[in-house]
């Protein structure tokens, strides 16, 4: 019988002390690297033009963006789902995989958990910035109050928040148990006091134990059981702003599939954008291999393609409903004067990423490392074909309208993406990016351990 | 806020409240003369408005510091001023806090007055609702009177009395005009000039020819656009002497309109809608309708209401004229050369038309038509039988008609003669509003004292040395004539808030009382027309009360008039009666059509009239029929004309369709005067004719109107004052941004307004039901959420009566606190309007049909905004309206984004002025006042149902049918809206929704709106081919 011989998901010649090594130096050196400062300085001055944006924001209000009537969703909506699709390969790496024994996950899980945070945290800031009166946002909150007056438990809304909230906490405490062992191996590793004292009270007293690693695989499994609807729910949650309105390119039941699809699919390009300069940069190839870069560059052409199904399927029913506003609303997102937007999004989304299918492009890493771009670009594409298009031509021709970003716009876009780097290079450099716990069980060791031991 | 606010607005109310003892016109006239008042106002409003304005105080710095370090704290909102609410201590005896108080007056506009009712809310005049004992108004107002009250409030109004700038005193003032006086009593008073606009009320023409008579050598010129020049010059040329016309829409089956917009602007306006759409009202397959011929020189309100219209040239229109006059068999008319042949083919058509319906047709001609025209209009109402019964002649309404232009030129040619040393002008801006070539700026220097009553300082102020504020009607005692003479008193709602005077009380500063003030100059005149028996008691009963007190106490039996005529605002059986002219002389000669080059038409503006309304931010945001314009004007011309000058236009992509479009700049020569405009291209514009209206363009207007639209009075000359030809129009490099709202003509197939013919709507009833999809109200697996057991509230807009005029828009932003947004906001998308009246253009590019659509919040049973809404801020009350709840409202915007009608506005910024204190008078307590970062929308005028609803428990009893009137449908002249209980079978909008022609807006989305509309019908001639006609 023919076994189909995986390739190693890590370099040969590696130990357990080389792996340590090779992972918490990146942490426990004392020399910053200097492309670390200079990257680090470039995410800051975007957050902080982000504070800038946020303060400008709370001071005049919404109008500050370039939303109107009929166009009342802009920027904010398209980088909340935006960001909340890629905030979903973190835990489908972490959660998914893990059930299914997929090992090549493990050198990749914690930093795409680390994504996942940063990504919900950016996309958390939107649905707040975006209220008209933003500093009562606890409203949206069932809270018990003098009024009586709860949320409005039919609103798609209301649902977000608890979606959006119920997956940042679970990816919070997935990604913080999961880095208990880890953060004890720094403090035991770890030369100056101070950095002894903070990973010392992070690991939460690990010590080893068998019973602390029977605990912390068991909490590993159950976290992993309750991330995992939470992958789906959450996009489909999202998707439900639009699908449950009326908006002819909205009201649509094919949108929750399609946008988990989408979610995933930006989520693996994410990680791909962020893993690739990192293999780079921290000598990291033995851990990120070829291989992951591969396997990853297949589950973007797999989502891709049903993404692509998605948008076949939105083109058919239009025609199919046979009713004027549909018809009219795809013929506008195709002819109209955002067709630019649209058949951007068709190249960025579709088309380019067809590459995928040949091997050589998979394992060029540039080439990757740019198709993961344009997947970046591409989704956030949609989103705006989305709300955009959807929003400027509805019913009544009277209230057609357009919409144009402001600068504010743009700069509070560009300003979470430096909060989401800032947040990521302070990741990089104050706790390991690669879980060392679970590199070592990919050790040959390991694996002799685990079967002739005893 | 300070100890010294609270001690001011006590103090006020004290005053207020002290004088109200007796009748409140007496009490206001006293407090016209009460300094401490003023004084109050004064002092109160600039220290608050320095705090508030300077951008770069020291507690504004820091505020903004603070907010940025502590990441914009959720505290940086708008924080509303702190204000105690102090009660009255004596409690005046009509006054209860929180009732409004109703007064009638009159608004003169053109020097014809409209009959208002006054809502005033302790003592601030908040609201307008028309007259319904006035015979124009009868209870509906044109936009104007509506956007009157915020120009009382305007904050840059003139507030003092200045002689070369330096604020000066009334006493000052009034002793330097005695003083020149006594010199010029020996001169009879050569020298001395009064230019003042067209004069309608009785007694100040009266203290015009006192004056006249003391002065003997003095004259008084009158100078305004009224658009009444080319009638004017008509009725001397046809009857040898001066007449007004009025019409009988009521009574006429055909109407023919030669370039007149009747249905917008011009004396009698709101009773000829109301008239015409009566007779367009229609119950059932039996009704019927009138029909409207319109032939017009640019696309109007009147034109869109056309069964037929052709537009032309104004020279074409005249050639028409003559056409249709020639055939009619009016002797002496030559049909000159001018139309094309498939408009010369439906002359025999109308003609025909006409002359079935003899003594029950109107032929009307318009301001853009010389008096040539106008001539023969008058002959082919006489040649169908139609004076006396449709067509009525009587004195004129305006108290000493003159050929306005001729005055004025007369008085340029005395000033540059040398001839004047004191000039006194009463009201209007003749600076500004002057043809071209009347040099009157000019001349004015030679001038050695000038003297300016003004509202504001403007643009001939500055050319004045002594600036005297003006009065707002509202604050000021005068009276006025309706357009079939009705005679109303107007009477005051509030003392001057500043240092006002009103033309009254300037004119008694040049006669030997100048201490008279104006209601002793108008109570006195009509106690001298009482006496004389020129004005007497409508009904018997009062009569005799009259006859008795009159024997023992002429006094008494005067106050009795008094009261009543003030009560009621208008004096019984003033109107004119109907005089014999009869035509003269031989018909005057239409010159053919000119051919080649093209031709220009001047207008007033739909929305700030003559330019004196351009500092009205209501009115500057007014949408202007067909163009859907604010803000600016615009040259408009027809596609194929823009085509061959190479014109274009594009949306931007901020606001687009809603909001901007960025339109080509043309250069317009005009008697050799150029001018430099933005160009809008209009469908249904004749070719080769450019449309500009007037008003804008203004220098010295306020921080609201400065800078907007361009000046046409620039290449009006006084030959040509409404139309001309010879123009010379080129594109020009440059691109200005236009704010249109929903600039997007073409309705995509998509049936918002049903439409049909009379004719086919006879033999289909039931056209609507085929053709709008309703689902069934039990369509859903779900049990109802709502019984309505109660009162169920709904609506019904009549299509077939709406003209388009936007009365209802500005009624609705007056009566529910909706702000103005500013030009770049409105380019943006986001003007504020709860109800707005879409446009769509259907059939022929060059000649549309154009179809009007009043869109209010269609408060849907099944309402896709209420379920979205993550707070519950919009709500489904029991009755069927969605509630809008403000204070809960967190602005995520959902509800708009899912409102299929889009009715809903959103605070994007803070669009309310909290910091002008002026503007706080003007808001309707009943309302809430919204800030930056809520929704708002439409709700039935809910404050004015509760009222009712409270009052009806009161009486145990329920809401009468038509007890409710909304904002929207008070105003409306047309009849169009109707709003009350559709539970109640026999209420007027059951029985409307009941008819065939009902229909929702978008119904098969099962949205079951409670607003629906009755679908439009036309009434074409059948012997008519359809180019013109309804596309049905």
């Amino acid at each position: 019988m023919a076994v189909v011989e995986r390739p190693p998901v890590i370099g040969p010649g590696h130990d357990f002390e080389t792996v340590s090594k090779a992972i918490s130096e990146i942490v426990l050196t004392r020399k910053t690297p200097l492309g670390w400062v200079f990257g680090f300085l470039m995410a800051f001055t975007f957050m902080m033009i982000f504070l800038m944006t946020a303060t400008y924001l709370f001071l005049k209000g919404v109008g500050i963006w370039g939303i109107n009537i009929p166009v009342a969703w802009g920027f904010a909506i398209v980088n909340f789902v935006w960001w909340i699709g890629i905030g979903h390969a973190g835990t489908l790496i972490s959660a998914i995989l893990l059930l299914l024994h997929q090992k090549w996950r493990m050198s990749i899980s914690r930093f795409a958990e680390a994504m996942t945070l940063f990504a919900v945290a950016c996309a958390g800031m939107f649905p707040l910035l975006h209220m008209g009166r933003p500093w009562l946002f606890y409203w949206m909150f069932p809270y018990p109050n003098t009024m009586t007056v709860w949320p409005q438990f039919r609103s798609p809304l209301v649902w977000d928040v608890f979606a959006v909230s119920t997956y940042a906490t679970v990816s919070l405490v997935f990604w913080y148990v999961g880095l208990i062992p880890d953060v004890a191996t720094l403090r035991d590793r770890a030369k100056s006091p101070f950095a002894r004292k903070a990973f010392g009270i992070l690991s939460l007293g690990w010590r080893g134990s068998a019973r602390h690693w029977f605990r912390y695989e068991t909490a590993s499994l159950l976290l992993a059981g309750l991330a995992t609807p939470l992958v789906v729910s959450v996009h489909t949650v999202v998707s439900f702003d639009f699908a449950v309105a009326i908006v002819p390119g909205w009201h649509t039941t094919i949108f929750p599939p399609y946008f988990v699809a989408g979610a995933i699919y930006s989520g693996f390009a994410m990680v791909l954008t962020l893993a690739i300069p990192l293999r780079a940069a921290y000598r990291l190839e033995d851990f990120v291999t070829m291989w992951h870069l591969d396997v990853m560059a297949k589950v973007m052409l797999t989502t891709g393609l049903i993404l692509a199904y998605g948008y076949g399927c939105e083109v058919f029913y239009a025609w199919y409903s046979a009713d004027t506003f549909e018809r009219y609303m795809m013929w506008n997102r195709m002819f109209g004067p955002y067709a630019v937007a649209y058949w951007a999004l068709i190249a960025t989304n579709i088309v380019i990423p067809q590459l995928l299918w040949f091997k050589k492009v998979r394992t060029n890493v540039p080439l990757l490392f740019f198709v993961s771009l344009v997947v970046n670009t591409g989704m956030w594409l949609e989103r705006y074909v989305i709300v955009i298009t959807s929003l400027h031509r509805d019913f009544l021709v009277s209230s057609w309208g357009r919409y144009a970003p402001t600068v504010w716009d743009w700069a509070t876009f560009t300003g979470t993406i430096g909060l989401f780097l800032t947040l990521f290079f302070l990741f990089i450099r104050f706790l390991p990016m690669i879980s060392i716990v679970e590199m070592r069980t990919l050790l040959p060791q390991a694996g002799v351990k685990g079967k002739e031991a005893h | 806020m300070s100890a010294d606010h609270t001690l001011d607005l006590a103090s006020i109310r004290e005053r207020l409240g002290a004088s109200r003892g007796r009748e409140y016109w007496r009490s206001l006239e006293e407090l016209t003369d009460n300094k401490g008042f003023q004084e109050i106002l004064h002092r109160e409003f600039p220290s608050r408005a320095s705090e508030w304005l300077d951008p770069l105080g020291r507690r504004t710095f820091l505020k903004l510091m603070g907010a940025s370090l502590a990441l914009a704290g959720v505290t940086a909102c708008t924080k509303q001023p702190e204000e105690l609410i102090v009660p009255y201590v004596t409690q005046p005896q009509e006054i209860v806090l929180g009732k409004p108080l109703y007064f009638a007056t009159a608004m003169t506009l053109g020097g014809v007055s409209t009959g208002l009712l006054i809502k005033s809310n302790e003592g601030r005049p908040t609201k307008v609702e028309g007259n319904v004992l006035h015979p124009e108004s009868l209870g509906s107002t044109s936009v104007y009177a509506q956007g009157s009250v915020l120009s009382l409030y305007d904050p840059d109004r003139a507030q003092s009395i200045t002689e070369l700038g330096q604020t000066s005193t009334w006493t000052a003032f009034v002793g330097a005009m005695q003083t020149i006086l006594v010199n010029k009593k020996t001169t009879k008073g050569a020298g001395l000039r009064f230019l003042s606009e067209t004069v309608g009320s009785p007694s100040l023409a009266a203290q015009f020819r006192e004056l006249l008579q003391e002065y003997p050598a003095a004259k008084w010129h009158q100078y305004e656009q009224t658009g009444r020049e080319p009638a004017r010059a008509a009725a001397r040329m046809a009857f040898g002497r001066d007449v007004d016309t009025q019409y009988r829409f009521d009574r006429a089956d055909v109407v023919l309109s030669l370039d007149a917009d009747f249905l917008d602007c011009g004396p009698g306006t709101l009773r000829y809608v109301r008239d015409f759409s009566a007779r367009r009202r229609v119950t059932g397959p039996d009704s019927t309708m009138n029909r409207l011929y319109v032939a017009e020189s640019s696309l109007t309100n009147t034109g869109s209401m056309a069964d037929h219209r052709w537009a032309l040239r104004p020279s074409q229109v005249a050639v028409f004229a003559a056409a249709v006059a020639a055939a009619l068999g009016v002797k002496g008319v030559t049909v000159p050369a001018g139309l094309d042949a498939a408009t010369q083919g439906h002359v025999a058509a109308v003609v025909k038309d006409l002359q079935q319906h003899t003594g029950k047709s109107v032929v009307i001609a318009g301001a853009q038509q010389p008096p040539a025209v106008h001539v023969l209009a008058h002959a082919m109402n006489a040649a169908l039988g139609n004076v006396g019964t449709t067509v009525v002649y009587t004195d004129p309404v305006e108290a000493n008609p003159v050929d306005q232009v001729e005055s004025l030129r007369e008085l340029v040619a005395d000033m540059q003669a040398g001839k004047v040393d004191l000039l006194v002008i009463v009201g209007g801006n003749p600076v500004y509003t002057a043809p071209a070539d009347v040099p009157f700026a000019a001349a004015m220097a030679r001038v050695a004292l000038r003297v300016h009553l003004a509202s504001h300082f403007n643009e001939t102020s500055a050319h004045c040395q002594w600036h005297v504020p003006e009065t707002h009607y509202l604050e000021a005692w005068s009276d006025g004539r309706a357009y079939d003479g009705t005679i109303s008193v107007a009477q005051p709602l509030i003392a001057p808030l500043y240092e006002g005077k009103s033309a009254h009380d300037l004119l008694a500063a040049f006669s030997s009382e100048p201490s008279r003030t104006g209601y002793q100059v108008v109570r006195e005149y009509w106690k001298q027309q009482f006496a004389s028996g020129a004005v007497k008691p409508a009904s018997p009963a009062e009569a005799a009360a009259v006859q008795q007190l009159a024997g023992t106490d002429g006094e008494s039996a005067f106050n009795l008039f008094w009261r009543k005529a003030l009560n009621d605002g208008v004096m019984p059986n003033t109107a004119l009666p109907p005089v014999d002219v009869t035509l003269s002389g031989a018909m005057p000669a239409i010159p053919p059509a000119a051919s080649g080059g093209m031709e220009i038409v001047f207008r007033f503006d739909p929305t700030i009239y003559d330019g004196r309304y351009a500092n009205n931010g209501w009115l500057q945001e007014l949408p202007k029929p067909i163009t859907r314009l604010t803000w600016d004007n615009a040259v408009l011309i027809s596609p194929a004309t823009a085509e061959r000058l190479g014109i274009g236009a594009r949306y931007a992509y901020q606001g687009g369709e809603h909001g901007q479009q960025l339109v080509d700049m043309a250069e317009l020569t005009f008697e050799g005067r150029t001018l430099k405009a933005p160009v809008s291209i209009t469908p249904g514009m004749p070719d080769n004719c450019a449309m500009v209206t007037l008003g804008y363009g203004r220098t010295r207007c306020g921080k609201v109107g400065d800078g907007t639209g361009v000046d046409a009075n620039r290449i009006r000359t006084a030959a040509a004052l409404w139309s001309g030809a010879g123009l010379q129009m080129k594109k020009v490099d440059g691109e200005f941004h236009l704010a249109t709202v929903g600039a997007h003509y073409n309705m995509e197939g998509r049936g918002f307004v049903q439409v049909s013919t009379l004719d086919e709507f006879r033999k289909h009833p039931n056209f609507v039901e085929e053709a709008v999809e309703t689902p069934a109200a039990d369509d859903t697996l779900y049990p109802p959420d709502h019984l309505y057991t109660g009162y169920a509230w709904g609506m019904s807009i009549d299509l077939n009566a709406c003209v388009g005029c936007n009365a209802c828009v500005i009624a609705c932003q007056a009566e529910n606190n909706i702000p103005v947004v500013g030009k770049d906001q409105v380019m943006a998308g986001r003007e504020m309007h709860w109800i707005r009246v879409d446009r769509y253009f259907e059939g022929p590019l060059d000649n549309p049909v154009v179809y009007s659509q009043p869109v209010p919040c269609q408060q849907c049973e099944n309402a896709p905004c209420e379920l979205v809404c993550p707070v519950g801020a919009t709500v489904h009350s029991s009755e069927g309206l969605n509630d809008m709840v403000y204070n809960r409202c967190v602005g995520t915007r959902y509800c708009s984004n899912n409102c299929p009608y889009k009715v809903r506005r959103f605070n994007f910024l803070l669009y309310q002025d909290w910091n002008t204190a002026s503007l706080k008078f003007v808001r309707n307590p009943d309302v809430t006042v919204r800030s930056r970062g809520v929704m708002e929308k439409c709700t039935y005028c809910v404050q004015r149902i509760q009222e009712a609803k409270i009052e009806s428990e009161k009486q145990n009893r329920k809401v009468k049918d038509g007890e409710i009137l909304t904002a929207c449908q008070a105003v409306c002249p047309a009849d169009v809206i109707v709003f009350g209980d559709i539970n109640d079978p026999n209420s007027r909008v059951s029985k409307l929704k009941a008819q065939t022609r009902n229909y929702g807006l978008l119904a098969d989305l099962n949205t079951r709106p409670r607003t629906t509309y009755l679908a439009l019908l036309k009434n074409p001639n059948p012997e008519i081919a359809p180019a013109t006609a309804v596309n049905s």
